[in-house]
């Protein structure tokens, strides 16, 4: 397959009079990894929830292996989805089910492998994950960190080869928000896998990323490599990588 | 002034069209329904669980409310004769005519649809704003099948029967008013009941078919289409409650004038 495996060309997506996306377009070749940073509310879990098909954009096209997933319906959607693992902001745990059988769900349903089997493999990407001796409880039960984890476990279960991350290492502590960073890593060296993160941990975005986009008022202002970000001459970027209320981004007085 | 927000033909329009819409998507989610439910191997382990569910949330009041409505027609009945003719007549007549054909299939409804269907409302209007329905797309699995389907199943099995054991309690009210408080023989009331066409308990029965089917459909339209947190869930609960409700004694009159014009009843 030559050519880039995600292709985003001018997407629009609007909620009611609310335009979130103005013409988002970019494009990531196989096994890079993409990190998309911009402010709270910019679209960022929008964007990846329309690369997944979770959400269907009013205008644009998105290639996914030369495939536009905006023209597909309900059931070739599906098989395209299959190609993809999706780590959801709030993680998204079934609560009725234990972590184990959250992480196996993929394995059952889709690859129908046997229960005991799925159990084994849920319990290795949960230790990926450093966490042990969890399977048997109910996600209630678990820390928002942990229940993070669970859903990056879940993720990865099934070896996808396009994982969309929503805020990887929001909510964990310093250490454990670099062994995820590490572990993204780890996915695409030995996997190939490609990649897309939204994240506001710079330093795992430079970390991570071969490229970072930024999302503002429903564009995407500039992308690059990690280094060209850092030493970008964009006013709002800078202000934006730098952490500054000061700058040319609106932010309320106080 | 009359302007968008306060025009009552443009509110009327609106609601008109969102009640429309309401409807045709029911009738798709029903669709899908059925769809999945001719391509998914049954998971009985599930199906037999929710049913129990269903069955055991529902028992209590179904046996309280039918035990009472059986004791009040038999004693309103026996009063009304009593004016009339000086001595209670056909109590056990009057007591089965209207415990099977109407009070047993829509009060068992009713508790049905509070018990049951605000469950179901709720539970996947939780996984609907906790983002556990797109979790399951991007798992392969579609919620309607995962979801609607085995509850589908299991409230079509579970709601006749609980309406045949309503039926019973509502005999055994009349029963009790009958023999204790009228002081009439079992014998007498026993005859009655057993006297009664098998098509009057029949009409009661299929009309529980499509109550359940009611109920239902609208419970888990409800709960997928639920939206904006913890107070989304609360209102998509109570608007399938009211809305199975209203669904039910409305096509309560169609599906019985349907039913006695097929001689059922
Ligand atoms: N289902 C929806 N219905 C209506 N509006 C929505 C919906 N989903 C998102 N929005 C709106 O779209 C905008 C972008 O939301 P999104 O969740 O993508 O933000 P985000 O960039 O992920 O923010 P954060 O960093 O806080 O997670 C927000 O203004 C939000 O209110
Ligand atoms: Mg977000």
């Amino acid at each position: 397959m030559s050519g880039p495996l995600i292709r985003v060309e001018d997407l629009h997506k609007s909620f009611g009079s609310k335009i979130v996306h103005n013409g988002v377009t970019f494009e990531l070749e196989e096994g890079q990894t993409l990190t998309i940073i911009g402010g709270s509310g910019s679209g960022k879990s929008v964007l990846l929830k329309q690369i997944i098909g979770l959400i269907r954009p009013n205008s644009g096209h998105i290639f996914i292996d030369g495939e536009d997933i905006t023209a597909l319906d309900e059931f070739e959607l599906q098989r395209v989805q299959m190609k993809m693992g999706y780590v959801f902001q709030e993680a998204a745990l079934f609560d009725s089910l234990t972590v184990g059988e959250n992480v196996a769900f993929g394995l059952r349903t889709i690859m129908e492998a046997e229960k005991q089997h799925a159990l084994k493999i849920a319990r290795q990407k949960l230790s990926m994950v450093g966490l042990q001796g969890v399977e048997n409880l109910k996600p209630s039960q678990l820390s928002g960190g942990m229940k993070k984890r669970v859903g990056i476990a879940r993720a990865i279960a099934m070896g996808p080869e396009i994982l969309l991350y929503d805020e990887p290492t929001t909510g964990l502590d310093p250490v454990m928000s670099d062994v995820v960073s590490d572990l993204i890593l780890k996915l695409k060296e030995e996997s190939g896998t490609t990649a897309i993160a939204v994240t506001h941990d710079m330093k795992s975005a430079y970390k991570i990323s071969d490229k970072i986009a930024m999302l503002f008022e429903g564009k995407i202002l500039q992308i690059g490599s990690p280094e060209e970000i850092q030493n970008s001459s964009n006013a709002i970027v800078r202000q934006f990588i730098a952490g500054s209320s000061r700058g040319p981004i609106p932010v309320p007085r106080i | 002034m009359l302007t968008n927000e306060n025009n009552p033909f443009l509110i009327a329009g609106r609601k008109i069209l969102g009640a429309a819409q309401t409807c045709g998507e029911m009738v798709v989610l029903m669709r899908r329904t059925f769809y999945w439910m001719g391509r998914t191997p049954i998971d009985r382990f599930s199906l037999f669980y929710q049913m129990v569910e269903m069955g055991n949330r529902s028992l209590p009041v179904v046996s309280l409310t039918m035990i009472f409505a059986g004791m009040v027609i038999a004693l309103q009945t026996g009063y009304s004769s009593i004016r009339v003719f000086n001595e209670p007549l056909f109590i056990g007549a009057a007591v089965g005519h209207s415990i099977f054909k109407e009070l047993s299939p829509v009060f068992t409804a009713m508790v049905f649809s509070g018990r049951v269907g605000a469950a179901i409302a709720a539970e996947l209007g939780t996984m609907k704003v906790t983002e556990q329905l797109d979790a399951l797309h991007t798992l392969g699995t579609n919620p309607v099948r995962y979801l609607a389907v085995p509850r589908f199943i299991a409230a079509i099995l579970v709601f006749p029967l609980l309406v045949v054991y309503a039926d019973l309690m509502g005999v055994i009210g009349g029963y009790i008013v009958t023999t204790v408080q009228l002081r009439i023989s079992s014998t007498v009331y026993i005859e009655d009941i057993t006297g009664i066409n098998l098509n009057v308990f029949m009409h009661g029965f299929w009309k529980s078919f499509v109550f359940a089917l009611i109920i239902v459909v609208v419970s888990c339209y409800k709960g997928f289409t639920t939206k904006g947190g913890a107070e989304g869930v609360g209102k998509a609960t109570t608007a399938a409650v009211v809305l199975s409700m209203v669904l039910v004694l409305v096509s309560d009159y169609f599906v019985s004038a349907i039913l006695v014009a097929f001689g059922i009843g």
